[in-house]
């Protein structure tokens, strides 16, 4: 490695906006978990297929801001114009995401456990390279950038520490999103009858739940944050293309994975962490071998901490 | 749905389970008598013909193609099958025989191609002789292999599939910026990978003192021998103790260790394995090309040997060299226009043909099929004469209007002419898109009411096949081997020479 280090090691303007890079990377990271975890507590399932469905969130919300002339001729206000485009992607990626699950997961409830996961891979690529089909390889640009003169990214706070209005939003709206389902989770009834099958899903069916339905609503969910991850994905970092969804898709599911598998809090911690250290990472390390150096550390924690930061240690009865 | 042996725990579509009768007993007779139709009795002849000549017939065909034909195209897919073959049957032996979805597979290939390029190119200017080169290369990819499958002693299933996919991800990266790296004195403008342009200028093989050439004819030759030796002793292997413990651990690794099967040692032992198939394939790939590229060695890849292992059915030796051949030779006439469609109107039709009983059903689905086309190209051209003014594609960019062919689907096709200043909304996309809906419909009605919706279904879908994928091989050729996947999975888990297993709960 011959790089010099042409920074200030000591710079704390670095420092924060590298913080606050990272914080939003990981709030999106951490939108995408949450269906991860989710859907792997429920059907222990890891849903390869995830990653796609916020790609497709992204297209969705770029063709219905376009259509609203976004960015230089927006028909509304800027607040509005955000509503319609992540309720569109919300709604396609539930319907995607339930359409999914009937159709390439149902069928596989009773099959050895590597069918699923095959069957999740074909999706994955099967979504891609229909995105590749309809919408063509290259990427697109959300162009937030010529919004209201880049209204969206004059930078506020004090001093050193300074973010942009939108980084603000998608930090923001992630704790929502994440409270909101932690509220749907803890104290609804569907929520009680989605942690009963993830604890048992005979018994919860004995018990009178309707595990196909909690199943369904768990996929509905898990998407709908994957769309809007995938909405605020192109407000904040303008680009967006069909490959999008793969290394997202994976760095999310190990941010489940270290947050510990089927926990809210922990996923979104998980996001939060793997989104700072991958800044981190390129910012203070190495940009062109950011990938190698994350996936490293990530392969270490799976294998010596693979129950999560907040997990507990299942022991296996057979 | 229909085709494959029932499990205790499936749900048999419409007839309700009835009160008494144990199904599994019940359709014994069924699972004995095997498949029915043509396929089923080739299944059966196959299974009664001894593998090894099966198998000689197979290398016999493959090494003297290239002496039947002078067409450089042919020898090509020729090489590039045997190729995946090789790579299949490697692939097999982790996931078909010992269970473990190892999704780094293609690292091992990547390694070997990098291997060979480094020890036999001018890139360090070491040059060795290939019977130097080759040993070195699989020994190294076995102990990568060895290296790699370390996790498996300490995770499973999903986690050993993401953790693996990590590997991928991590070679993909270390490859394609591996051109700042100056390790072990390499020319500073090409580092040790050579970065996103690769290695060129690799060595062919040359054995007992004659070198091969780069045509493909040498190539077959250089694969044919790999897939012999290893074909052979697979097929001992998969007989022997080491077999056995393999297909024990498959199926329930807590119970084969229980058994005193070193089951860590085994999982170790199956991934490096077919590392070493997967680095002599790769070494064969970097003299063939005479070059290793980063791009070759990604995702893409995976999929396809994956829905080659999965389509012949995985664990069967010879299911997975039967699913390398027709995957990669289905995906080489998909780029052609004229093969392609030539090959999407024989499927439906081979399709129709196989599912539609009795026969009344077939013809007036057909016949429906006819109407259908022909009334809405007359409504269509009565609107506008233009919507039907379109010519058909039979090459990338070249057209036609002529032709028996072109004149029958002009007639039944709704053939819009002119180009769309936007890509993003032509109607090859909508059309597409309501074809998969109308498809997943379709497994959802029964009766009557699927062979109605089976009309607009096919007809919309050689619309979006002649307005726009006809001439997308690029993008139309992956996304079949996701089909494949989701498909076969779905319909028939064990592939379709595999043994349906059953599933004790």
């Amino acid at each position: 490695m011959s790089t010099v280090l042409a920074f200030d090691f000591y710079n704390w303007h670095f420092f924060f906006a590298e913080l606050i890079n990272g914080l939003t990377t990981g709030s999106l990271y951490a939108l995408i978990a949450l269906g991860y975890t989710m859907v792997y507590g429920v059907l222990k399932l890891l849903n390869f297929a995830h990653g796609d469905v916020y790609m497709i969130g992204a297209f969705i919300g770029y063709f219905v801001l376009n259509a609203m002339g976004w960015p230089l001729k927006p028909i509304m206000p800027l607040v509005p114009l955000l509503l319609v485009a992540f309720a569109a992607a919300m709604l396609g990626c539930a319907a995607l995401g339930v359409t999914i699950e009937r159709f390439a997961y149902r069928p596989l409830r009773n099959a050895p456990r590597i069918a699923p996961l095959i069957s999740a891979l074909g999706v994955s690529f099967f979504l891609q390279q229909t995105a590749v089909l309809l919408w063509q390889a290259n990427p697109r640009s959300y162009a937030t950038y010529s919004f209201h003169n880049a209204e969206l990214y004059h930078p506020v706070g004090w001093s050193n520490f300074r973010f942009s209005y939108i980084q603000l939003l998608i930090i923001l709206s992630t704790v929502v999103l994440m409270l909101a389902l932690s509220f749907f989770v803890w104290k609804t009834r569907t929520g009680k009858a989605m942690r009963a099958v993830s604890v048992d899903p005979e018994a919860a069916s004995m018990m009178g739940i309707d595990v196909d339905r909690v199943i369904m609503v768990t996929f509905l969910l898990g998407s709908a944050l994957a769309g809007a991850a995938g909405v605020m994905t192109g407000i904040a970092f303008q680009t967006i293309g069909p490959y999008m969804g793969f290394g997202a898709g994976l760095k999310a599911f190990t941010a489940a994975v270290v947050g510990g598998i089927g926990n809210i809090g922990g996923a979104v911690l998980g996001g939060l962490l793997i989104g700072v250290a991958e800044t981190f990472i390129v910012g203070y390390v190495t940009s062109g071998f950011s990938d190698l150096v994350l996936y490293s550390v990530l392969v270490l924690f799976m294998l010596f901490r693979s129950t999560g930061i907040r997990g507990v240690a299942v022991i296996q009865k057979v | 749905m229909s085709e494959d042996a029932p499990t205790p725990g499936e749900e048999s579509g419409s007839t309700s389970p009835q009160i008494g009768i144990d199904e599994w007993v019940k359709r014994s007779g069924e699972r004995i008598a095997g498949p029915g139709g043509v396929f089923g009795g080739a299944v059966r002849v196959a299974g009664r013909t001894p593998r090894i000549l099966l198998l000689a017939v197979f290398i016999g065909f493959a090494c003297v193609l290239p002496l039947l034909t002078s067409n450089g195209y042919v020898i090509g897919v020729d090489a590039d099958t045997l190729l995946y073959v090789l790579l299949a049957i490697g692939l097999n032996v982790a996931v078909g025989w010992a269970g473990l979805l190892d999704l780094g597979y293609i690292v091992y290939y990547g390694f070997g191609a990098y291997l060979y390029a480094e020890l036999s190119s001018a890139h360090y200017n070491l040059h060795w002789p290939t019977w130097q080169s080759v040993p070195v290369v699989v020994a190294f990819t076995v102990l990568l292999g060895f290296v790699l499958a370390l996790p498996s002693r300490r995770l499973r299933g999903d986690y050993l599939a993401i953790v693996t996919l990590f590997f991928l991800q991590m070679f993909n990266n270390f490859t394609t910026n591996g051109y700042t790296l100056d390790w072990f004195g390499a020319p500073t403008e090409s580092g040790l990978t050579g970065g996103p342009t690769g290695i060129n200028n690799v060595d062919p093989f040359r054995v007992f003192g004659h070198a091969l050439t780069n045509s493909p004819t040498d190539y077959v030759w250089a694969a044919a021998a790999g897939i012999t030796v290893v074909a052979i002793l697979f097929t001992f292997v998969n007989r022997s103790r080491t077999g056995r413990a393999w297909r024990a651990l498959r199926e329930d690794p807590l119970a084969a260790e229980a058994m005193g099967i070193p089951v860590k040692w085994l999982m170790l032992l199956a991934v490096a394995v077919g590392a070493g198939v997967a680095g002599y394939a790769g070494a064969v790939n970097g003299a063939y090309y005479q070059g290793v590229f980063p791009d070759t060695f990604m995702f893409p890849l995976l999929i396809t040997i994956y829905a080659m292992v999965i389509l012949g059915g995985a664990g069967s030796l010879g299911g997975v060299i039967f699913g390398a051949v027709t995957v990669n030779v289905l995906l080489e006439v998909l780029r052609t226009p004229a093969h392609a469609r030539w090959i999407f109107y024989a499927a439906l039709l081979i399709g129709l043909l196989a599912k539609l009983r009795p026969w009344r059903v077939l013809a007036a689905v057909l016949g429906g099929l006819v109407a259908f086309g022909v009334a809405a190209n007359q409504i269509a051209g009565a609107i506008s004469a233009k919507a039907v003014a379109g010519p058909i594609a039979v090459g990338p960019t070249a057209y036609t209007k002529h032709g028996f062919f072109a004149t029958l689907v002009r007639h039944w096709m709704i053939l819009p002419g002119g180009t769309y200043t936007n890509a993003d909304y032509k109607p090859g996309n909508y059309a597409f898109v309501a074809t998969i809906a109308l498809v997943l419909a379709l497994t959802l009605v029964k009766g009557w009411k699927r062979w109605a919706l089976l009309v607009p279904t096919l007809w919309l879908a050689a619309f979006a096949w002649e307005t726009d994928l006809v001439n997308q091989a690029p993008t139309v050729r992956p996304l079949f081997l996701g089909v494949i996947l989701i498909v076969l999975m779905v319909m028939r888990p064990a592939g379709l020479f595999g043994q349906s297993r059953v599933e004790v709960v």
